[in-house]
């Protein structure tokens, strides 16, 4: 296990690129669907108002 | 092509996709996570090669989304449809998220192979210039209040910006550098092994479904709200 976390010495560089790139793309897709839910409701809003 | 153009016929059809695109995104990813890890060490990189299978999907999606803002620019600017404005205004964002994604895995990449995490050589400033050609769109869109006049000056950057993209690609050609050539789309056949190849293709493979997931769902977000839009100006009291 102390092995698989230290990849060989270079843990330092591996972990974090694959910490950013989870964070970045989770991000992406939690900040999409975001976006997208509101859109749905507003215009669900204004279509019943009308 | 153009039927799809409809904004009534582009929800439905990208409505049915949808799930079927990011399932299949989730298991290229996973896929290729699992290979990824199960690889074993290059006897040259060490175990920094599995940096790779997040750079240069990143860096390779980066490319792609470029090409496809600018082609739904001239699309755009050519046939005036507004479908085509909407597609390169929702791609930008997500392609400065994978371009600053490639500059940091590249980064903590060449540290402990380079021995810098910068060096400003052809392949990583031309890179860097595109991260800031998104940055400068999405400013540029935001800055001009008339939709379709922000539409035409963000496509006028967009495809002048283009010419960036071949730089990206032959910068290792041209120019001395730190970056390696290229090594997979090469005549005469990839040159790393299949036991790499084969999670860097699956990778790849996801970060573009997951790209073409999250623009789909972008442009369907800015369709409703053009159409609440529409509907305030019209039934505003």
């Amino acid at each position: 296990m102390s092995e698989f976390l230290s990849q060989g010495g270079y843990g330092a560089y591996v972990w974090p690129a694959y910490a950013i790139s989870l964070a970045a793309l989770g991000a992406a897709v939690a900040l999409t669907l975001a976006a997208y839910r509101r859109a749905k409701r507003r215009l669900a809003r204004l279509e019943g108002k009308l | 092509m153009f039927e799809l153009a409809n904004p009534k016929r582009f929800m439905q059809f990208s409505g049915a996709l949808l799930p079927w695109l990011a399932g299949a995104a989730a298991l290229a990813l996973l896929a290729g996570l699992v290979l990824g890890f199960r690889a074993p060490p290059d006897y040259q990189q060490g175990d920094t090669v599995r940096i790779m299978f997040l750079h240069v999907p990143a860096a390779w999606t980066a490319m792609m989304a470029y090409g496809l803002l600018a082609l739904a620019s001239i699309v755009g600017l050519v046939n005036r449809h507004p479908l085509a404005d909407v597609a390169a205004k929702t791609a930008a964002p997500l392609g400065a998220v994978f371009t600053a994604l490639g500059l940091v895995t590249g980064s903590l990449w060449g540290r402990p192979m380079w021995g810098a995490w910068w060096v400003w050589d052809g392949r990583l400033t031309s890179f860097l210039l595109l991260l800031f050609l998104y940055l400068g769109y999405i400013a540029l869109g935001q800055a001009i209040e008339d939709e379709s006049r922000a539409a035409r000056a963000c496509a006028i950057l967009a495809i002048v910006g283009a010419v960036n993209l071949p730089i990206i690609e032959f910068s290792v050609d041209w120019w001395t550098t730190l970056h390696q050539g290229e090594s997979i789309l090469r005549k005469g056949g990839p040159l790393i092994a299949a036991v790499f190849l084969w999670p860097l293709f699956l990778m790849a493979l996801g970060y573009t479904l997951l790209f073409f997931s999250l623009w789909l769902i972008r442009i369907r977000t800015e369709i409703l709200e053009r159409r609440a839009r529409s509907l305030m100006l019209s039934g505003a009291p």
